[in-house]
């Protein structure tokens, strides 16, 4: 089950590991995505740290790191392809995969239908 | 009158904001002597013809008509005339660089092919629409391999020219940076020294090639041993010297900057000169300042425009790359135009004339009496060092009164190098000049 924070960030739990993307809405707002500096494997990052940065025509946005961690893989197709997350935000348009998490971080974060209402509600 | 509209209110709220208690404080901060801040104590001013004459006069004490073998960053070329020619027409000649493409598609095709250019004379992959100087250029190398590294510990070798240490240190003072600065060997930049105090926690190493002492080194294996550390390379390139020398990009140097005034621009006291930078495609988005791309337009013609705006910070604001929002067009112009007109093999030509005017003065000088060699079978380009009888600034002096700007005093910048002298020789400079200078400098000795 997906949780959403308000900077638009999907964190998704997998066993012991945390997945993570941007929003469908956030790819929207963002535009034609052009390029996506993806994080160096390896990097403890935690919660807050910019971990990604999307670029489009319109925009640079910076992308947080929802969970603490370790940076255990990142999705290289977006280093060819970083269209892939506005045509698939949720699923292959995911951004990196990271290890050594504390699970009971994310239970603030906003669940599916949380996060509907906050769009909503910030719009 | 009163350019700057701030009312008295005004002033005493920003002076209120950063707790003192009047403007005179500000000054006196920054050396002003006290006393000398009424604005009301300046004189009236001078009409136009005064102010004419009063510089005139004062323009006459500068010494232009010296033979000049004064190098250390800041060369004496050849300048065709078509360089002034093109860049003082009216559609280039602005300080102000237009970017929009509707309006100013020639200027943007001019900073493209300057870009090209840069990239193959350093070998390296992209490069930006400029920088003020060397010396701010390899400064801005520094804070990108500081930005992609994210450490914050870098190394200077002292063989980099001392004008562009002392810049990157004013740069850094209130900035979180650790520099290191290592110092020279006899004219070499000490590798060793280099690789065993880049450690794991240095962003990068900066040197300089040709050194500031002339000599030539391979960099290839040092890079290398910086490249395991994770900490990147950055090198400061005499562009002339490109032209025959192995390029930084095969030494595998990860940003490469360096001053262009050799590229076309005339010697002036202290600018415009002209900064560049050049880096790997990988590195592109770190790299500070404009860059313009060629792409296409509707109707299927190139067209140049700017791009990879992301980086910079009308769009990125406070995470911008850095604060460089404009370039040195106008020069980056005459660099370009330079460099078409004397084409790449005029480059090559120009290279070998200084290469080789360069070792018939030095064998002039070495039979000199008392003048010695600092190192030998030290390889160098178009600059290198003697060691005098006397000091070197002393000598210099002499030197003008014949008619020569005999070189460069090392012991300016170098306390332990007072009596060398690094000289420069260009393709300007004729055989006859060299033998004047050789003759004059005896003379000066005797």
């Amino acid at each position: 089950m997906k949780k959403y924070t308000q900077d638009h960030e999907w964190v998704e739990i997998d066993g012991d590991i945390a997945i993570v993307g941007i929003s469908a809405h956030a790819a929207e707002e963002l535009g034609d995505i052009t390029f996506i500096e993806l994080p160096q494997i390896g990097k403890d990052v935690i919660v807050g740290d910019v971990i990604a940065v999307v670029e489009s025509v319109k925009t640079a946005s910076d992308v947080y790191a929802p969970i603490s961690g370790t940076v255990k893989e990142v999705n290289e197709e977006l280093e060819e392809s970083p269209g892939i997350v506005n045509s698939s935000p949720d699923k292959d348009g995911w951004i990196c995969k990271i290890d050594n998490i504390d699970i009971a971080e994310i239970e603030e974060l906003m669940t599916e239908s949380q996060y509907a209402e906050f769009l909503t509600e910030n719009n | 009158m009163s350019y700057i509209a701030n009312t008295g209110e005004d002033r005493d709220l920003m002076l209120d904001k950063i707790g003192i208690d009047s403007i005179e404080h500000l000054w006196n901060a920054t050396g002003v002597p006290e006393g000398n801040t009424d604005f009301a104590s300046l004189s009236s001013g001078l009409s136009e013809y005064e102010v004419y004459t009063k510089l005139k006069k004062l323009s006459l004490q500068n010494s232009v008509e010296l033979i000049n073998f004064l190098g250390a960053g800041y060369y004496d070329h050849i300048i065709p005339a078509v360089v002034s020619a093109i860049t003082s027409r009216s559609e280039f000649y602005t300080a102000y660089t237009p970017y929009q493409p509707e309006a100013s598609q020639g200027t943007l095709q001019a900073i493209y092919e300057y870009q090209t250019a840069i990239c193959r004379l350093t070998g390296m992959e992209v490069a930006n629409a400029s920088m003020y100087d060397g010396g701010t250029a390899l400064f801005e190398a520094m804070m990108m391999a500081i930005r992609i590294t994210g450490k914050r510990k870098a190394v200077i070798s002292e063989a980099v020219s001392p004008i562009y240490r002392e810049i990157i240190k004013c740069y850094s003072t209130n900035l979180d940076i650790e520099l290191h600065e290592i110092p020279a060997g006899n004219l070499d930049s000490n590798h060793q020294n280099l690789i065993d105090i880049a450690g794991n926690d240095t962003a990068c190493i900066l040197v300089q090639y040709p050194n500031v002492f002339g000599s030539i080194e391979d960099w290839g294996n040092t890079v290398e041993q910086i490249h395991k550390k994770n900490t990147l390379a950055v090198c400061s390139v005499y562009p002339q010297a490109l032209s025959i020398l192995k390029t930084p990009a095969a030494m595998g140097f990860d940003i490469v900057t360096g001053e262009g005034q050799s590229l076309g621009l005339p010697l002036n006291f202290g600018g415009p000169y002209l900064g560049f930078m050049a880096t790997e495609k990988k590195l592109m988005r770190k790299m500070p300042g404009r860059i313009v791309g060629r792409t296409t337009e509707k109707n299927g013609g190139d067209a140049f425009v700017l791009t990879l705006q992301a980086r910079e910070q009308h769009i990125r604001r406070a995470r911008a790359m850095s604060n460089i929002c404009s370039n040195e067009n106008l020069c980056a112009l005459a660099a370009i135009v330079y460099l078409s007109s004397v084409g790449k093999q005029g480059m090559v030509r120009v290279g070998e004339l200084c290469a080789s005017k360069a070792v018939f003065a030095k064998n002039q000088i070495l039979q000199i009496e008392g003048i010695e060699e600092v190192e030998e079978n030290i390889p160098f380009f178009n600059e290198f060092v003697v060691s005098l009888p006397m000091d070197a600034s002393e000598f210099v002096g002499k030197m003008i009164n014949k008619g020569y700007a005999a070189g460069f005093p090392l012991g300016r910048y170098y306390k332990n190098r007072k009596k060398q002298l690094l000289i420069a020789v260009t393709e300007k400079r004729t055989k006859e000049e060299i033998k004047g200078l050789a003759n004059s400098m005896e003379a000066v000795l005797k």
